[in-house]
């Protein structure tokens, strides 16, 4: 008697929820939560961000239900292909290499890399300063100025975020004369990096910049260097989907393209990185 | 299942093994010395020495060793200036001594309580025997308490030797790139989490493998009066021809 009422009850609430699936889509979308200004987590463990509000923007103009998760950036891509959440937006670069397991919509923002290093250290003045390179169309030109930075890099310690692309640029470029160490969040190598244990950070400008401003580290440090884009760091940030979800794919990238035609990811960029970061279209 | 991929993964994750064992090997070995200081100190009789061991492995055994490892590498290192003042700063600078520092701490709370409960095991006839017949205080130790504790504490430990190995896979969190911290990586290249894994998973079985054996064959050694000894029926070892006719 017992069983059969927990079956109906059962059936019921399945019911209820097929219909509230059809009535607006369920879209759950997997955050890092720990990569400022892009998504973070505030201290009562709510997700806030430039990321978490362009998500809620797109959700509206697709009509989607959506649910924002904290997922750990280590397994972010298999938790997406083994179904657990739908899309990906945690400041993820498209990559080709990414793009032969997961498909991206986007990119929504496309931002140069570059070095935080301490004022008054011998990496303070490196060269390079303020130039922006593109490795695949300007990719001379970028090695060149790569080269003249080397020298000075000579022995020192970068830290870089683990499975990114700044982990990938650092071993591929850097390697040969810098030690590189790994860490698991952004979090982690500003706090090595303001104990000194590391020369240097090679991340994204616009996330250099949010930790510039933190008010421990204010005035004392400065993002140096050339800024690269393209090539091995990928073609701005996009939304991971799965491959096979091609009309998830497509309702995305309407709802970027809309964004980004009537301002509202400049508005965003310009609230969370003081710069607008929107990609050329 | 991609063979040529797993043999390329278990290639690349084999350079961390050198560092693992480096990692165990060093924390157990220190841990150990550190462990029979605190077992010592518990069984004292001196009430001070008896809680301050107790103190220090409620704290060690009672929180995790991710979050102990987290606090010496990142907590201490916002206290760099005073270390620098204590001339500590070049210890703590690097990944490599924090990790060791964390584990030895660690895994000699565990093991202080294994050797207490090992020396407590040890029978009081057998001590009192060794008094009937003169032993010095120091002797007794030697000869009798030492050699039953060990035995006893043996299975025991060698739980902690066989957790203290997994236990490196930690050291990856302070960008030390042991096997689990190349797995990580090499997911991130490849996005092959299970393959990656597995491999991981079978180089540490493969340890502890080696490691159980060890163990098995020093409490073989230890015990020979719990072994049936050597009948007429079933020789344990033939007799040597010329010892026969003696």
């Amino acid at each position: 008697m017992r069983f059969m009422k927990t079956l109906g009850l059962a059936i019921a609430a399945s019911a209820f929820a097929i219909g509230a699936a059809t009535a607006q889509e369920q879209v759950t979308i997997a955050t890092e939560g720990a990569y400022a200004p892009w998504n973070f987590s505030n201290p009562d463990g709510t997700l806030d961000g430039f990321e978490i509000e362009l998500a809620r923007d797109l959700c509206e103009r697709m009509e989607a239900d959506c649910e924002i998760i904290a997922q750990d950036w280590n397994g972010i891509i298999p938790g997406l292909t083994a179904g657990r959440y739908d899309a990906i937006m945690a400041g993820m670069s498209i990559t080709a290499e990414r793009e032969e397991v997961i498909s991206f919509a986007g990119p929504y923002t496309l931002s140069p890399n570059g070095f935080l290093v301490p004022n008054g250290s011998d990496l303070a003045d490196m060269p390079g300063t303020g130039e922006r390179f593109n490795l695949d169309t300007n990719t001379e030109a970028a090695m060149a100025a790569l080269e003249e930075v080397k020298p000075l890099l000579e022995g020192k310690v970068i830290g870089v975020q683990g499975s990114t692309t700044h982990a990938n640029f650092a071993r591929e470029h850097l390697a040969d004369v810098a030690e590189i160490r790994e860490y698991g969040t952004t979090e982690q190598h500003d706090l090595d990096l303001q104990a000194g244990r590391i020369d240097a950070v090679l991340a994204d400008a616009p996330t250099l910049r949010a930790t510039m401003e933190k008010p421990e580290f204010q005035g004392e440090f400065s993002i140096v260097g050339p800024g690269y884009v393209g090539g091995i760091l990928g073609r701005g940030v996009g939304v991971g989907l799965r491959q096979e979800d091609e009309e998830l794919r497509t309702r995305f990238n309407e709802a970027i393209a809309a964004a980004a035609a009537d301002g509202t990811i400049k508005e965003l960029s310009e609230k969370w990185f003081g710069t607008d970061l929107t990609p050329a279209m | 299942m991609d063979l040529a991929f797993l043999w390329s993964t278990f290639t690349t994750l084999i350079e961390g093994v050198p560092l693992l064992l480096e990692l165990a090997a060093l924390s157990l070995a220190i841990g150990a010395v550190f462990a029979l200081l605190l077992a010592t100190m518990r069984l004292s009789n001196v009430a001070v020495l008896d809680w301050t061991a107790q103190g220090y492995i409620f704290v060690f055994r009672g929180t995790p060793l991710l979050v102990q490892i987290f606090l010496i590498y990142y907590g201490l290192g916002q206290f760099r200036p005073a270390l620098q003042d204590l001339g500590l700063w070049w210890f703590f600078r690097e990944p490599f001594y924090c990790a060791v520092f964390a584990l030895t701490l660690n895994t000699a709370a565990y093991a202080a309580e294994i050797f207490r409960g090992g020396l407590l095991s040890v029978p009081h006839g057998q001590i009192e025997a060794a008094k009937a017949c003169g032993m010095s205080r120091a002797m007794r130790f030697r000869r009798i308490t030492l050699p039953i504790a060990i035995r006893q504490a043996l299975p025991a430990y060698g739980n902690e030797i066989i957790l203290m190995v997994k236990a490196t896979s930690l050291a990856s969190v302070i960008t030390l790139m042991e096997v689990t911290g190349l797995a990580h990586r090499l997911i991130a290249q490849s996005f092959r989490a299970v393959e990656v894994f597995v491999v991981a998973g079978a180089i540490y079985l493969f340890i502890n493998f080696v490691v159980t054996r060890a163990i098995l064959m020093i409490e073989w050694r230890l015990s020979p009066h719990l072994r049936q000894p050597p009948t007429a029926e079933a020789p344990m070892k033939p007799e040597p021809a010329h010892a026969r006719g003696a």
